[in-house]
Order: structure tokens, then sequence, then C-alpha cells
């Protein structure tokens, strides 16, 4: 099995996020991998909330899942474990998530370039129809010398 | 009414914002501390490891910043604004720069425009120096 082969087998894993401090940090799972896409679920924690008063989940921590489910889905979409940074980033909230539930965040890498992978996605809770917020990502390959190879083009 | 707003405005009164993790939960797990200077709110993020997103690196994960900024744009609005309900982000864009050293990280905003529905609002995270920005973030809050 080659290094490249390891990584493919590792993306599809749990390990996949595990290695990400701040995705253990916030119990983010694993629900499901495909060639260019991601789902993942957030547990509901009362430290990721941002109103007391009502319990709903504060925006960043919204935020933080979206950002982390669409590079997932960058590396869900290339060959190689290629070193890249997120370029920008645009959320969009439609409505609060609901106290007490999991959300859950959903990512297509769309297209890749030479250098730039387009990505996007949304968070919700049980309903795909009723986005929480909505995700627009764009990613910068940093690798150096090595150079994204699409898995389809 | 909004707890958060009324402990935000008593704070704001005090010029005392440790107790600000207590209102806003997610601010506190962020290690995120507030202070002011000349009416602009400076947000800092203390590293901690679970901040983490790129081991190699490391970096700090785009996420984290990603709320810092949005906490940093809502903490201005909140000491500009004096209606009691909590701003609500609509929208918000974040364009990473450089990558977040494993260290503390800052944040200060400023409004472009409050309205009377929606402020706009600009915010740049920093580490060591303010004029090298490691992101930066334009948001639209929901007011009432």
């Amino acid at each position: 099995m080659t290094e490249d082969d390891k990584f493919q087998r590792m993306i599809r894993s749990q390990k996949f996020l595990d290695r990400i401090p701040h995705m253990g940090a916030i119990g983010l799972q694993l629900v499901d991998f495909a060639p260019g896409a991601v789902t993942v679920r957030l547990p509901y924690s009362l430290d990721l909330v941002g109103n007391p008063d009502t319990g709903v989940l504060a925006g960043g921590a919204i935020s933080a899942v979206l950002d982390n489910v669409c590079g997932s889905a960058v590396v869900a979409r290339v060959e190689k474990s290629d070193a890249f940074a997120t370029l920008d980033l645009r959320i969009d909230y439609m409505r609060p998530a609901e106290p007490g539930l999991d959300v859950f965040a959903y990512a297509e890498c769309y297209k890749v370039t030479r250098l730039i992978a387009f990505v996007r996605g949304f968070a919700y809770h049980d309903d795909k129809a009723k986005p929480i917020a909505n995700a627009t990502a764009t990613f910068m390959f940093t690798g150096q010398g090595k150079l994204a190879q699409a898995t389809e083009s | 009414m909004s707890g958060f707003r009324e402990t935000f405005q008593l704070m704001k009164q005090a010029n005392d914002f440790s107790g600000l993790p207590l209102a806003v939960p997610y601010a506190k797990f962020l290690g995120i501390g507030v202070a002011v200077q000349d009416s602009r709110v400076i947000t800092t993020m203390a590293y901690a490891d679970k901040l983490i997103g790129n081991t190699t690196l490391p970096a700090l994960h785009g996420g984290t910043i990603a709320a810092l900024l949005e906490l940093a744009a809502l903490f201005q609005i909140a000491y500009e604004i004096e209606t009691e309900a909590m701003p609500k982000t609509i929208t918000i864009t974040i364009d990473y720069m450089r990558s977040g050293a494993a260290r503390d990280t800052y944040a200060r905003a400023w409004a472009t425009r409050i309205g009377r529905r929606v402020a706009n609002v600009r915010a740049e995270a920093w580490q060591d120096d303010p004029a090298k920005p490691i992101a930066a973030a334009n948001a639209n809050f929901l007011l009432a």
C-alpha cells in the first residue's frame, strides 16, 4: 500500500477528524464520506452555546464546523495529501440551531484547479431543505511543488 | 429581553468585561477575553492546544479565527448600540491572509454602518502586528 493509499484510507475514517485538535475539542464526528463530499455531525454541547438564555449554539461554532467540513470535502476530492489553506469562507445564517439538537453539516468540493478548490456546504438538523446556515469556501493548495490531482475532472 | 444585553450593558458601565464568558459560554470555551481601548473593543483568544487545526505547522483552526472575528464584530456592535436584543449574524465573509500561529490572537472591529435593523461590520484579527492581519471579516448583523 502506497502512502497515498494509506492517506485515502485514513480520510475515510474518524481518524481524519481526530487528527485535528479543535475538531476533537468540539466532538465532531464523521457521518458519511464520498468522493468530493463529506457529512459530519456536531453533538449539541453547552460549551458551544452563544446565548445561555435560549441555549442556541453560537454562530461561531457553526462557522467552525462549516469551515472544517468544507476543508474535508477538498480532502475527499483530491488524491494526494497536499496541504491547503482556507482562502475565504462565507457563511449565511438562515435560522438559529434548535437547542439540544445535533447539527449536521454537508459539503461538496465541486471544482478543483491547479491552485484553488471551490466548495459549497450547509448545516442542518434533520431536514436538508431547512438549512441552518449555508457556506461557500475557497481553498488554496500550499504544498510546495505538489499540485492537486482531481479524482475526476 | 436578553440576559446577554443586560450583562453586557452592566459590564460596559463598569468597563469590566471579565464576566463576559459567563454571558457567552462559547466565548469561555474559546478562551475569549475582552478589553476596551478608546471605544474600541479588543477581543483576545488565548492560545490553547484545542484551538489547533493543523498539528504539522502548527496552525490555529480557521474556524476558531472565524469565530473570534464574529465575536469581535458582535461585541463591538453590542458596545455601540443600546437595543435590548442580542444582534444576530446574518452573513459573515472571512478572508484568510496568513496562517494563525500557536499563540494568542487579537481582534477588533469597526461598525461601518449601524442602521435601524442591520449593522455592517468589518473585523480584523492579528497576532504580532495589527498592521499584518492574519484574517479579516465583513459581517452583517440583524439588530431587531
